[in-house]
């Protein structure tokens, strides 16, 4: 990117931000918001939108004349990401919704997941790719046990960085107290659940209150407001740098007369870093070879890393196709066909049963498996391991264990939420009907 | 720009990544895709993220054309230009043939912009491709908000937001049975900036009408319409000349122009960071119809 071009972005939202012209490039971060209706979720995003100047005039309009028609007594920034007539016309969010707003130093991809209905399936997908996590908690009503079902399912996804808003500070008199109480309850929750990253923020999103800027009426709180820590949190290193991991995806071998003998194995790096020269084996066949090079359309790069897309060629003419693997001889997942892994079950029509054979997708391999066993349901509330369980339905979570067609070359998945993750797929209808989070594989 | 030292990417090369992962992903496993190519800023960038997907091999899908008959010069000539310069093989829906054998007829508002839907499902029945890539991004409008990366669509080509795959991690799910298909945005998490910052970085060529040009215009509705042969002034509505440039580019009939000094990629950029309001909002008659006229449109299997 031209350094004209990063100046005029900057422009963008330097009013906003305060912040002055720099250098770096904008990164991404993706976050997840979760919360009910009454919590202040929409009027949050509404405020950020609004506030980093990325709501347009034409939306805004619309949403004010749909509020007024329909008798809110304020402007219901719900109506901003309910899109779908069916929402409109039942007051309720369907599905999740993606949201996009820049400042000077980052994109952020908001997937906006809705409170109630299908509550645990939305919140599963939007956690999936996020970097972040935004829980939200009224500080009239403290911790709920929504709010402990979104911390778990953050946890269960390995969602690096988790933040809890305490919002309407201003309906407590901007008590240190209260939001004192409700951070520390959270701290002790959270730390059962294995996160990593915790950030408590009081907020007014209706007001305004530490969501871009430090507020005045809350001057005992010293640390970042939200926009703040949600530009500034780091994740670089959340990144798994250490094991190398490229899925295959696809043999690029041009039908050209003027370019020959090419064959290049492209794929985005899921974990580590690839190098010419750096030896490297062929999963599943075990074969070794050495990269001869790593190119893009731009030309030759001195290394890959994720999230790039690249296409890693060979020193050595070995047969690999899509759903192979590249690793490191000293450092290789599980070739493995039996598997042990929470699934979330995402399907209301049909109940997954012990017995019950599937498609799965897991990387850029597919497979079959039959569902050996079920050692538990989980209630997600208590986490209580209900043993006795012989089915998963729709929105519930449990351990199962599966045998398939083919080894999946699987690492755990709070080692690598890319190749320790996979979909389960109806057979009949083809529709997605469960995540899997991979616990053992052998 | 990627930093090796500190192994992090821009937000621009993490979309180009993601969107060539999709298009891999696609022709991987798809039996025949194709690629809608409209002559708009969208389809051209998603063009150039296919050029880079397959280096050195070539495209390895044809593009289509859903030409309503109603086609700015410029963006017809681009669109010859680009698919000779790529040895693309272009498939045209042509909406002139469907009205002359019968199969559409004009809508009583003259607008093609729905008629062109059968047109497009004709199209993709007869060459029985079952992956259509589409340049829609989840930023467009709010219907397009909820779609998702891969979408299905039944033997109907038609779209069912309220029973859609959950897409988890990038694992995306791409089977279907004879005659169904899949709809696919590789540009789903891209925004307007980014789409032109990256045709900056790129320094991809784009029809001249996206740039400002003195036009013979009218006003209606507060947007600026060109006076051509597919759009004729209402009674009482004056011609006047105005300093203009498309941010879409769709129907003739019914893709307004916005004012604008705007003549290079870089003043485009600043213009689009300090515009308040959406690109669709400011040009397009077709999405004025009602607050859901998006999402009834692609529920019949427009994109």
């Amino acid at each position: 990117m031209s350094t004209e071009i990063v100046a005029s972005a900057n422009a963008e939202a330097r009013a906003v931000t305060g912040a002055g012209p720099e250098a770096r490039p904008m990164d991404l971060l993706r976050f997840a918001t979760a919360g009910s209706v009454d919590d202040g979720k929409s009027t949050l995003i509404g405020r950020l939108l609004y506030d980093t100047k990325s709501l347009f005039t034409d939306q805004l309009a619309a949403v004010e004349a749909v509020s007024a028609a329909r008798g809110d007594e304020y402007t219901n920034l719900a109506l901003l990401t309910d899109g779908l007539r069916a929402e409109r016309e039942q007051g309720i969010t369907i599905d999740v919704a993606y949201r996009y707003f820049a400042t000077p130093r980052r994109k952020f991809i908001i997937a906006d997941t809705p409170g109630h209905i299908q509550y645990t399936r939305n919140m599963v997908t939007g956690a999936s790719t996020a970097d972040l996590a935004l829980i939200l908690v009224d500080a009239r009503k403290g911790l709920v046990e929504q709010s402990r079902r979104h911390a778990f399912l953050c946890s269960l996804l390995r969602v690096p960085h988790l933040v809890l808003c305490v919002n309407k500070m201003d309906l407590v008199d901007w008590s240190q107290e209260v939001y004192e109480r409700i951070a520390d309850e959270f701290t002790a929750f959270a730390a059962k659940l294995d996160v990593p990253d915790l950030t408590v923020v009081p907020v007014s999103a209706l007001r305004g209150d530490n969501i871009v800027t430090r507020s005045d009426n809350m001057p005992w709180y010293e640390g970042p407001s939200l926009l703040h820590h949600l530009e500034r949190v780091h994740i670089a290193s959340d990144r798994n740098l250490v094991d190398v991991r490229f899925p295959v995806q696809y043999v690029i071998r041009p039908q050209s007369t003027t370019v020959t003998d090419y064959r290049g194995y492209a794929g985005q790096v899921a974990s580590g870093v690839l190098k010419p020269g750096d030896e490297v084996m062929v999963l599943p066949s075990g074969f070794t070879s050495r990269i001869a090079a790593v190119e893009t359309a731009d030309g030759p790069v001195p290394e890959a890393f994720p999230p790039m897309s690249v296409t890693v060629r060979l020193a050595d003419e070995i047969d690999i196709s899509r759903g192979d693997l590249i690793c490191r001889p000293n450092n290789a997942p599980a070739v493995a066909q039996d598997i042990e892994a929470m699934v979330c079950w995402m399907d209301e029509t049909a109940p997954l049963r012990v017995g019950g054979r599937y498609a799965i997708k897991h990387t850029t391999r597919s497979a079959r498996a039959i569902v050996r066993g079920l050692h538990y349901r989980l209630d997600i509330n208590s986490l209580h391991r209900d043993e006795s369980a012989d089915e998963l339905r729709l929105n519930e979570i449990g351990r199962v264990r599966l045998r398939t067609t083919v080894p999946l070359l699987a690492d755990e998945y709070r080692r690598n939420r890319t190749t320790g993750g996979f979909v389960i797929i109806d057979e009949a209808t083809n529709r997605t009907v469960g995540a899997a989070m991979i616990v053992e594989a052998s | 720009m990627t930093t090796p030292a500190a192994y992090q990417v821009s937000h621009l090369d993490a979309l180009e990544a993601e969107s060539i992962f999709v298009m891999r992903e696609v022709v991987a496993e798809m039996e025949r895709p194709v690629m809608l190519f409209s002559g708009g800023k969208d389809s051209i960038v998603m063009l150039r993220l296919a050029q880079k997907a397959f280096a050195p091999a070539n495209v390895p899908f044809p593009v289509m054309h859903v030409d309503t008959g109603h086609n700015f010069p410029e963006v017809l000539e681009y669109r010859d230009q680009r698919v000779a310069e790529l040895g693309l093989q272009l498939v045209v829906a042509s909406v002139p043939e469907a009205l002359a054998s019968g199969m559409v007829r004009e809508s009583g508002d003259g607008m093609r912009n729905r008629i062109q839907t059968p047109v497009l499902l004709d199209a993709v029945e007869k060459h029985r491709f079952d992956a259509l890539f589409g340049g829609a991004r989840r930023d467009e409008e709010k219907a397009r908000a909820k779609e998702r990366v891969f979408s299905f669509r039944d033997e109907f080509g038609q779209w069912d937001p309220k029973n859609q795959r959950p897409e988890l991690w990038s694992l995306y799910n791409g089977r279907h049975h004879p005659g169904e298909s899949i709809r696919v945005f590789p540009l789903s998490n891209w925004t307007e900036l980014d789409v032109w910052h990256y045709i900056a970085r790129e320094r991809i060529p784009l029809p001249s009408i996206y740039y400002a040009h003195e036009r013979e215009v009218i006003e209606r509705d507060g947007m600026f319409y060109a006076v051509n042969e597919f759009f004729r002034p209402r009674a009482g509505e004056e011609r006047f000349k105005a300093q203009v440039r498309y941010r879409t580019v769709g129907d003739a009939s019914c893709t307004a122009a916005v004012r604008s000094d705007a003549d290079t990629v870089e003043k485009v950029i600043e213009e689009v960071a300090a515009t308040r309001i959406t690109e669709r909002g400011a040009t397009r008659g077709d999405d004025r119809v009602s607050e859901a006229a998006m999402e009834d449109r692609k529920r019949e299997g427009y994109f």
